[in-house]
């Protein structure tokens, strides 16, 4: 093959290749950690770049299709590298670059631990996830999401000998499993009973089914991908997963990994259903209305600072589900600018929550080698030690809430554009929907900045609370490395070129919507200063030059304020209204700054607390907040599954010659009715 | 914000804004302080007070915590340029601002949401009791205050069909004294976020340092001299803003048309008038009203989300 002739989809599969090959050396150098930690995880950084650069190069061109001659017989594996592959490409590398590059540091100080086993299942992830992105058959991309779900697996149990860790690990793979089967009957549905070869993603596109059996194949989807992403009431794996993997895992599973999932749902309901029925979307919308409001309730009241950044994905998995059911009803009703706009939001939403999630996650990381704990109530003050980290984090933290002139501010301002010009549906209990979803939206959203003020305020700011702390504090709490504080820049200037940048990004996404929705934003001949999605008169959002006002009138006031007077500063203790006496503990922890959301939203919790009695010398006061949903469903289902596996026991004696009877019946049985 | 598209006229109008809201900011304070002391039968300190309360502050030394970061000194100025960017791009004496275009209601409620989350995060940073209560209470308050500001703001997009503000005020200018009843909901709303968002009674009382009821000054309780200088005027450009809103939703007639110079000095004239007016009735409901108990704040806040949700309902029931 020339030169001239090579096409991304080839240079996708050789980077996935070779991320399998970095793997498999990491395996056979695992005598030597430092190599891994300086060599291989580096180089496995630049082939997720590759990957990324790879999936901006396929965005512009024509599909390409590749068939392995590999798999079935009558079936073999199918490749193809379409816009809409080519953006979650984009994605996965972007952020598994800076996740990576994290790695590289995050490993080395992870005393003893690593292994090339760890090496090679890490390299597995980020392989297959590549891979549920490029195949083009049924039989491929369950092979390669089961790849990814049990490699993930692995990760997350890398401590296995902590218990909890294990009972995460197996809710993990439970939910994945039930996903995967649901996934698996929604492809056999579309496959319709043809021939081994319908299996193909071509097949399934070609074939119309009839709307009774496009609903059930899209339910199926909807409940498979949504187990893994997360989507309420599947998120019980969630919390509990991803703060048990090490952090550049949990990075990688909940910024890119929960991503795949909205990929598949995509990919299903809009290139193989054709999304033709209204009320798909309206399933969607509220189901993902109903995770965002319930995802960001309840991190605002954890006190493990991984399991409130896993409640958050939750809530911003809600919000993706919202841009998509949006876009399912804008279609239907062939309101396709709008629908090209909702799911602009969509995509662009995902870029984002890829890039600041990521970089919350591998930050958390930094914070548990400093400090030793994942409990906020015993940090604080952590920006004086960890000025790095800490400076990065407020970045993503400031991005996650939705401000300008971040990148989280521009999807979410693309999101309620699309609700803004939505009135006019030709159904009026959906337009009744739009307003109250809006309304949801916003309140989630300002419900995310008071939850980032409580992650960064207890983490890194204030006195640093507890004696256990206090030892710590001296001896071990340290600013990130160099590889640490490269991933996580690389992660933060992705937050921010995105925010800027916003009419770039949305050209690009652009390719994407063509081909899914056969329409495209464009964006209203502004150039590239001015997001204007409609036309400018309508609306229109220039991140640049918002960062450039702000800052000049930041400036100018610093200049004037110490020029025309002084810049005299003295520092003195703390006054606090003068009281004396102020310890640490006066402070806020998390379950304290919590409080309010649980008591506002009380009857959404299961709330114990062991409040102490005035007596008490020195009080301690605990509050855990439940999810109801572990105790009205899935313990129910447990208890159901047990009764069921307790009567087919019934039947298992251990004797042979029952077993022989059994066999004896059946066949009598047979002869008879057969 | 294209260059060729930005006449000259446009750019002094938005110099001009600039500049006066800044000035005129502390002023309006001073006037709502002055009306409440004539409502308490005090003679009161007079409208310029204000100012000098800034310059004194300017020319005294700040003194800071032995453990403020820089996050806590780089505060001040955050929230003064957010306010001041908020107040500068409401249209309230021309409809034609070149800077309006980069930053639309949307981006607006943005503002706020930035500078009330590095005020929050400042008043964590020493680590005190107060400090960290106040950020909490804050980020409590504006947590239904934001979504149901928000959803005046679309209500008010949706009738103008922009989010940009100088579009909607000239659809409103436009479309005289007529009555949306959308828009009713939606003002009765925005008085309630009004209120809560500025740190008025009966929400917080901007006056209080009874320490267990104070929410925005247990915030700033750390700050001194030029850092509280700053917030202190920036306060004031957040009601300046607050009002500014207001006005150009619900009252935004005589507002200079584009190019307009003739109108300018009359619709300055009418935005003073108007905002003395806003500046006694908020005195005046503040005499009348008493502060209530923390938890009770939900409610009322929760109170006016569902209205300005109903004022947004309403409309698209009745475009339908």
């Amino acid at each position: 093959m020339d030169a001239a002739n090579i096409l991304p989809i080839d240079v996708a599969g050789a980077i996935i290749a070779l991320l399998v090959g970095l793997g498999l050396l990491g395996l056979v150098l695992q005598c030597l950690p430092q190599v891994i930690c300086n060599v291989i995880f580096p180089l496995s950084a630049f082939a997720s770049l590759g990957l990324a650069l790879t999936g901006l190069w396929a965005l512009g061109a024509i599909p390409d299709i590749a068939v392995l001659p590999l798999g079935l017989p009558g079936l073999p594996l199918h490749l193809r590298l379409d816009p809409l592959s080519g953006f979650f490409l984009i994605l996965l590398g972007g952020a598994s670059f800076g996740v990576s590059l994290y790695a590289a540091g995050y490993f080395k100080t992870m005393a003893g631990k690593v292994s090339g086993l760890l090496c090679l299942e890490y390299h597995i992830f980020l392989a297959s996830m590549a891979m549920v992105l490029l195949a083009d058959d049924a039989y491929l991309f369950m092979v390669a999401w089961e790849t990814m779900a049990l490699s993930s697996y692995f990760l997350v149990t890398t401590d296995h000998n902590i218990p909890d860790i294990r009972k995460a690990g197996f809710l993990y793979l439970l939910m994945a499993h039930v996903g995967a089967i649901a996934i698996l009957l929604s492809f056999g549905v579309m496959q319709g009973g043809h021939a081994l070869s319908a299996y193909t993603f071509d097949a399934m596109r070609a074939s119309h089914p009839t709307p009774f059996w496009s609903s059930v194949a899209f339910l199926l989807a909807l409940f498979g991908f949504g187990a893994k992403a997360g989507v309420v009431p599947m998120h019980m794996w969630l919390p509990e997963a991803h703060p048990a993997a090490p952090s550049p895992v949990s990075a990688l599973m909940s910024g890119v990994m929960l991503k795949t999932a909205i990929y598949g749902i995509l990919r299903m309901t809009f290139d193989l259903l054709h999304a033709q029925i209204w009320w798909w979307g309206v399933l969607t919308l509220t189901l993902g209305l109903l995770t965002a409001v319930f995802g960001v309730m309840f991190a605002a009241v954890q006190e493990d600072m991984k399991r409130l950044l896993a409640y958050s994905s939750i809530e911003n998995i809600g919000l993706l589900l919202v841009g998509i059911g949006l876009t399912i009803i804008f279609h239907v009703y062939g309101k396709d600018a709008l629908a090209a706009l909702s799911l602009t939001a969509t995509l662009y939403h995902s870029l984002n929550h890829a890039s600041f999630k990521s970089l919350l996650f591998v930050g958390t990381g930094s914070i548990l080698h400093a400090t030793g704990k994942r409990d906020m109530g015993r940090m604080g003050g952590l920006i004086r030690s960890m000025p790095w980290v800490a400076a990065l984090m407020l970045v993503g933290v400031l991005a996650i809430s939705g401000l300008p002139p971040l990148n989280g501010f521009v999807s979410e301002w693309l999101l309620l554009q699309a609700f803004l010009l939505s009135p006019g549906l030709p159904n009026s209990y959906i337009n009744m929907l739009v307003p109250v979803a809006a309304a949801v939206i916003a309140l989630a959203a300002a419900l995310a900045a008071y939850v980032m003020v409580k992650f960064y305020g207890v983490i890194f700011l204030g006195q640093s609370r507890g004696e256990v702390m206090e030892a710590a504090h001296d001896e071990h709490a340290h600013d990130a490395g160099f590889w640490e504080r490269t991933g996580m820049g690389w992660l933060a200037l992705l937050c921010v070129l995105l925010g800027l940048a916003p009419v770039f990004v949305v050209q690009q996404i652009d390719h994407v919507t063509q081909r899914l929705l056969g329409t495209h934003l464009g964006n209203a001949a502004t150039g590239w200063m001015l997001l204007a999605p409609v036309d400018t008169e309508r609306a229109s959002y220039s991140p640049v030059y918002f960062l450039l006002a702000v800052l000049g009138v930041m400036l100018a006031t610093a200049w004037v304020v110490h020029h025309y007077y002084h810049g005299r500063l003295r520092r003195g203790p703390a006054w606090d209204c003068g009281f004396p006496a102020q310890n640490a503990r006066m402070q806020d922890t998390a379950e304290g700054f919590g409080q309010p959301i649980r008591r506002i939203f009380e009857p959404f919790f299961k709330i114990e607390s062991d409040v102490p009695t005035p007596f008490d010398t020195h009080p301690e006061y605990h509050g855990r907040s439940e999810d109801r949903l572990w105790y009205l469903l899935y313990l129910p289902i447990k208890r159901l599954t047990e009764k069921l596996a307790s009567w087919v026991s019934l039947l298992q004696h251990g004797h042979i010659h029952l077993y022989l009877a059994y066999t004896f019946v059946t066949l009598i049985v047979l002869l008879v009715f057969v | 914000m294209i260059i060729n598209a930005v006449q000259i006229p446009a750019v002094v109008f938005q110099l001009t804004q600039l500049l006066l809201v800044v000035l005129a900011a502390p002023l309006l304070t001073g006037w709502v302080n002055q009306c409440q002391a004539w409502l308490q039968n005090r003679s009161g300190a007079g409208v310029l007070q204000p100012y000098r309360v800034l310059h004194k502050l300017f020319l005294k030394d700040a003194v800071i915590a032995y453990n403020a970061s820089w996050l806590f000194r780089v505060t001040p100025y955050v929230v003064f340029g957010c306010m001041w960017l908020a107040a500068t791009i409401i249209p309230i004496i021309a409809v034609d601002l070149p800077f309006s275009r980069a930053a639309d209601v949307i981006a607006l409620v943005g503002v706020f949401a930035l500078a009330r989350m590095f005020g929050a995060l400042a008043a964590m940073d020493i680590g005190t009791a107060f400090g960290t209560m106040g950020a909490r209470r804050e980020m409590m308050v504006s947590f239904l205050a934001e979504p149901a500001l928000l959803m005046v703001l679309f209500t008010a997009s949706m009738l103008s069909h922009s989010t940009q503000l100088p579009y909607i005020v000239s659809a409103f200018s436009r479309h005289q004294f007529m009555l949306y009843p959308s828009l009713a909901f939606a003002a009765l709303a925005f008085l309630i976020v009004l209120l809560a968002e500025n740190a008025r009674i009966p929400v917080d009382n901007p006056n209080t340092h009874l320490e267990l009821t104070m929410i925005h000054e247990a915030m700033i309780l750390e700050y001194s001299a030029r850092h509280l200088a700053l917030i202190e005027w920036a306060s004031s450009l957040k009601l300046f803003a607050y009002f500014s809103i207001g006005i150009a939703l619900f009252l935004p007639y005589g507002i200079a048309e584009v190019g307009h110079w003739s109108a300018l000095p009359l619709s300055i004239l009418l935005l003073l008038f108007k905002l003395a007016l806003a500046g006694v009735g908020l005195a005046l409901f503040e005499a009348l009203s008493a502060k209530m108990r923390i938890f009770r704040a939900p409610e009322f806040l929760g109170t006016a989300f569902l209205l300005a949700v109903l004022g947004l309902l309403i409309h698209f029931l009745l475009s339908a």
